[in-house]
C-alpha cells in the first residue's frame, strides 16, 4: 500500500460523508457512560431520525476531557474541534429533541458549558487530539483523519534507523512516569542481534488517580496499535503485546474491536500495508495487582507467573519476555509517536520545555471544580492547571496540596505551585511525574492521614517478594496508624525517618523504592501536622 | 518424539467448561496462558473454586501449587463465591480524597459484613478496588458490573436495595 492510497482511501471516506454538515458528538467512554451517556445517545439518534435532521450526524466519540461535567454532548459543523462546538453539560435523554431542534438555531443555553473556558483553550491536544472527536469503534473514522499514514509512511519511505532519528530528535520521554528517553530505549533494542523480539504497550495503569491510559484507549485504540506498529518495525520486533487492566473493561473490548479491524485492513498481520513487515498483537488481561506496572513484574504475568519483579539488569531491552529482547513502553508514549513520524521529530522537540519535550496528559481529581483530562505543554505550572484549567477548590475552601506521581510520588504545597511541570523540576520537589495523575486536597485533608492512605496501598500491593518492601511497609503503615490516632512518641517519628531510608535503598523494584515518598514529601512540607499529632515527649 | 500430555477429562457435563477448554485450547494449552484461562473460569463460574484449580493445572500440565500461587496473588480472582449481587467500592487516592471510606463504613453498618464478604441470604458481595479509573466522578461504586459516579451511602444503599 503507497501513501497515497492510503490518502485515496480517506479522501474517499470523508467524501461518503460529504452530505453531513453538522454532527451531533455524545461522549461513549467509561466516565460518560457512568453518568448515563448511552441512553442519551440512543435519544439523539431517534431524535435525530423523527426530527429528520438529514446533513446532521449523531455519533459516539472518546472523551472530551470534563468528566465531572458528563454526559457531554457536542455539536458542531463536521470537523470542528472541540472548543470550536456547542458544548453541553449534564444532559439527559430528555433534552435530546431541544438539542436536535438546535442543531441548525440557537444553542440550547440552559444546557451550555462554555468552551472559551481555560479549561479547553489552554490545552494543547496532540496525545488527545483524535479524542471527543471520532468514534473509537470506527476503522474508518479513524483513517478519515489521517489515521495510519505515519505508519505507512514509515514502512514504505522510511528506514527503521530513519524512525529511530526522529523519535531520537522528538526528545520524547517515557509517559508511563519513568521519563527515559524513548529514542534511547529503542535504539538499544534495535541494536540487539535479529530475532524474536516483542514489543509491549503497558495498559496496567495502577497509579490510583490516574486514568490518562483509560481515557486514549477508549478514545482512540487504532492510535495506540499504529504506535505500537511503528516501534516494531523500529526495533525489528514482530510480535507485540497489550497488557490491559481487567478493571477496564471498556478499553478491552474496544482494543479488541481495533486489533480486529485493523488485522482486516491490513494494518496488522503478515504483511503490514503490502510490505515485507509482519506485526501481530495480542492483549494479555492483567488481574488486579499494581505491582504489575513494574516492567519485570508485567512481563512475568505475561507468561502467566505471579507477577514479581526480578532485579535489573538485565534490562527488559537485553532479556525480556522468554528471555528475548523486549521493548516496553507506556500507552501515552505510544500515543505521541504517530505525530511525531507525520510531522517530524523537530515540531515534537519545539514543544515543551528544554528538558521535557511535547505535551503531557494530566487526570485531575480530587477536591478541584472541572475534574477530568487534559493535555498541557510540558512546563506549563502547577497553578495554572489546578486554579486556572481546574478552576480551583470548590466550596470555598483553601487548596492545601496536590499529590502527583500516585503511591510513588509526593504532595507539594501551596508555596511551590509556580513550578513549571516536567520530569526534573518535579523531582527537585521529591515527587514525580509519574503517569499523570493530579489529586488535589483541600484544608480538609490531614497529610498524616494521607500518608497513612498511601502506606497502607503499598503495604497490601507488595508483591512479598523482598523483605524491605513486604515487612518495611508494613511496619510503616503500624506506625502511621500510631500517630494518627495520636499515640505517637518523637522516638515512632524518628524510627519512621529511618525506615523511610532503609526501605527506598533496600527495595528490590520501584514499588518499594519509592513507597516512602507520600511519607517523606509530607513530612518535608507537612511536618507541623505530624509534630502536632505527637505525644508528649514524656 | 515427545507425546503432549493427556487432557483431563471435563470435571463434569456442565457446558461452562467447555468456554474454559476453547481459551485454553486457543492459547495452545501454553503454560503462559494460565492468567487468561482462570480469567476465564472467574467470567464462567463467578469464582474459582479447587475443582477448576485442579482441572486448569492437569489441563495447562502446570503444578497446582503454581496455579493456587497465583490465582491468590491477583486481587481480582476470588476463591469463595460472590453473592448474585456484586459492589465494589473503589478505593483510589480521589475517592479517598471524596469520601470513600465514609460509603465503606456506612455499608458495613448497613449489611453487617466487611469488604471481602457476602451477606448472609447470598444476595450482595461487598468488595473493595484499587482505582476503577473512574476518578473524575469521586467516589465511585461498581454495581453489578456499572460504574456509578458521586456516590452518597443513602443513595447507595438506596440503589443496592432496588436490586432484586
Amino acid at each position: 500500500m503507497h501513501l497515497e492510497d492510503l490518502a485515496e482511501q480517506a479522501a474517499q471516506y470523508r467524501n461518503e460523508d460529504a452530505h453531513i454538515e453538522r454532527e451531533v458528538r455524545v461522549c461513549v467512554a467509561a466516565s460518560c457512560q457512568s453518568s448515563g451517556s448511552l441512553p442519551v445517545l440512543e435519544a439523539l439518534k431517534s431524535a435525530c431520525d423523527t426530527q429528520g435532521a438529514g446533513s446532521c450526524k449523531v455519533k459516539g466519540v472518546g472523551c472530551m476531557g470534563l468528566c465531572s461535567a458528563g454526559p457531554l454532548v457536542a455539536v458542531a459543523d463536521k470537523d470542528c474541534a472541540l472548543n470550536e462546538s456547542v458544548l453541553y453539560r449534564d444532559v439527559t435523554p430528555d433534552d435530546a429533541p431541544d438539542i436536535m431542534a438546535s442543531v441548525c438555531s440557537t444553542p440550547v443555553e440552559r444546557l451550555r458549558c462554555p468552551t472559551d473556558q481555560p479549561f479547553f483553550s489552554r490545552q494543547q491536544r496532540i496525545v488527545l487530539e483524535h479524542s471527543g472527536l471520532i468514534d473509537p469503534d470506527s476503522l474508518r473514522g479513524y483513517i478519515a483523519v489521517g489515521g495510519y499514514a505515519a505508519l505507512v509512511r514509515a514502512l514504505t519511505e522510511m528506514t527503521p534507523a530513519d524512525v529511530l532519528r526522529e523519535v531520537t530528535t522528538s526528545g520524547l520521554r517515557g509517559r508511563g512516569g519513568g521519563g527515559y528517553p524513548t529514542g534511547l530505549k529503542w535504539s538499544t533494542i534495535a541494536k540487539m542481534p535479529p530475532g524474536q523480539k516483542y514489543v509491549v504497550c503497558n495498559a496496567d495503569e495502577g497509579d490510583p488517580g490516574a486514568f490518562m491510559d483509560r481515557a486514549v484507549l477508549e478514545s482512540d485504540p487504532h492510535r495506540v496499535l499504529e504506535g505500537m506498529a511503528i516501534a516494531a518495525y523500529a526495533v525489528g520486533a514482530s510480535k507485540g503485546y497489550v497488557y490491559v487492566r481487567a478493571e477496564y473493561p471498556l478499553a478491552v473490548e474496544r482494543l479488541e474491536t481495533a486489533i480486529r479491524k485493523a488485522k482486516r485492513a491490513g494494518f496488522l498481520g503478515a504483511k503490514v500495508a503490502d510490505t515485507q513487515f509482519a506485526f501481530e498483537v495480542e492483549i494479555r488481561l492483567g488481574a488486579g495487582a499494581f505491582v504489575c506496572g513494574e516492567e519485570t513484574a508485567l512481563m512475568a504475568s505475561i507468561e502467566g507467573l505471579r507477577g514479581q519483579p526480578r532485579p535489573r539488569p538485565p534490562y527488559p531491552a537485553e532479556s525480556g519476555l522468554w528471555g528475548c529482547p523486549t521493548l516496553i513502553n507506556n500507552v501515552e508514549t505510544f500515543a505521541n509517536i504517530a505525530p511525531i513520524i507525520r510531522e517530524g521529530g523537530d515540531w515534537f522537540a519545539a514543544i515543551g520545555t528544554e528538558g521535557s519535550k511535547g505535551t503531557k496528559v494530566f487526570a485531575l481529581a480530587g477536591k478541584i471544580k472541572n475534574t477530568g483530562l487534559i493535555e498541557v505543554p510540558m512546563g506549563t505550572s502547577l497553578r495554572d492547571i489546578i486554579e486556572v484549567i481546574g478552576g480551583g477548590i470548590p466550596d470555598g475552601r483553601a487548596f492545601k496540596a496536590v499529590q502527583t506521581g500516585g503511591p510513588s510520588g509526593g504532595c507539594i504545597p501551596e508555596a511551590h505551585l509556580d513550578i513549571p511541570v516536567d520530569y526534573d523540576s518535579l523531582k527537585t520537589l521529591g515527587t514525580i511525574m509519574g503517569s499523570g495523575g493530579l489529586i488535589v486536597m483541600d484544608e480538609t485533608s490531614c497529610m498524616v492521614d494521607v500518608a497513612r492512605f498511601f502506606m497502607e496501598f503499598c503495604m497490601s500491593e507488595s508483591c512479598g517478594k523482598c523483605i524491605p518492601c513486604r515487612a518495611g511497609t508494613w511496619q510503616m503503615h503500624a506506625l502511621l496508624d500510631t500517630l494518627t490516632k495520636g499515640r505517637g512518641t518523637r522516638a515512632d517519628l524518628a524510627l519512621l525517618e529511618d525506615l523511610c531510608d532503609v526501605v527506598r535503598a533496600t527495595s528490590l523494584c520501584g514499588l518499594g523504592q519509592t513507597a516512602p515518598n507520600p511519607v517523606l514529601s509530607t513530612l518535608r512540607y507537612f511536618r507541623d501536622e505530624y509534630e502536632a499529632k505527637l505525644l508528649g515527649d514524656a | 518424539m515427545t507425546q503432549p500430555p493427556a487432557r483431563p477429562p471435563l470435571p463434569s457435563d456442565d457446558k461452562r467448561w467447555k468456554l474454559v477448554n476453547a481459551t485454553m485450547r486457543r492459547n495452545g494449552y501454553a503454560g503462559h496462558a494460565l492468567i487468561e484461562t482462570l480469567h476465564s473460569v472467574q467470567d464462567a463460574f463467578g469464582y474459582l473454586d479447587e475443582t477448576s484449580l485442579r482441572f486448569v493445572a492437569a489441563s495447562l500440565d502446570l503444578p497446582v501449587s503454581k496455579v493456587f500461587g497465583v490465582a491468590t496473588f491477583y486481587h481480582i480472582f476470588m476463591l469463595k463465591p460472590k453473592g448474585r449481587h456484586t459492589c465494589v467500592v473503589c478505593t483510589g487516592t480521589a475517592c479517598y480524597i471524596k469520601g470513600a471510606g465514609g460509603l465503606i463504613e456506612g455499608l458495613q453498618e448497613h449489611y453487617g459484613i466487611d469488604p471481602g464478604e457476602t451477606t448472609g441470604d447470598d444476595r450482595l458481595s461487598l468488595l473493595t478496588a484499587r482505582c476503577v479509573g473512574a476518578c473524575g466522578l469521586a467516589p465511585a461504586v461498581v454495581v453489578d458490573g456499572e460504574v456509578l459516579g458521586k456516590q452518597a451511602t443513602d443513595t447507595l444503599v438506596a440503589t443496592l436495595e432496588e436490586l432484586s
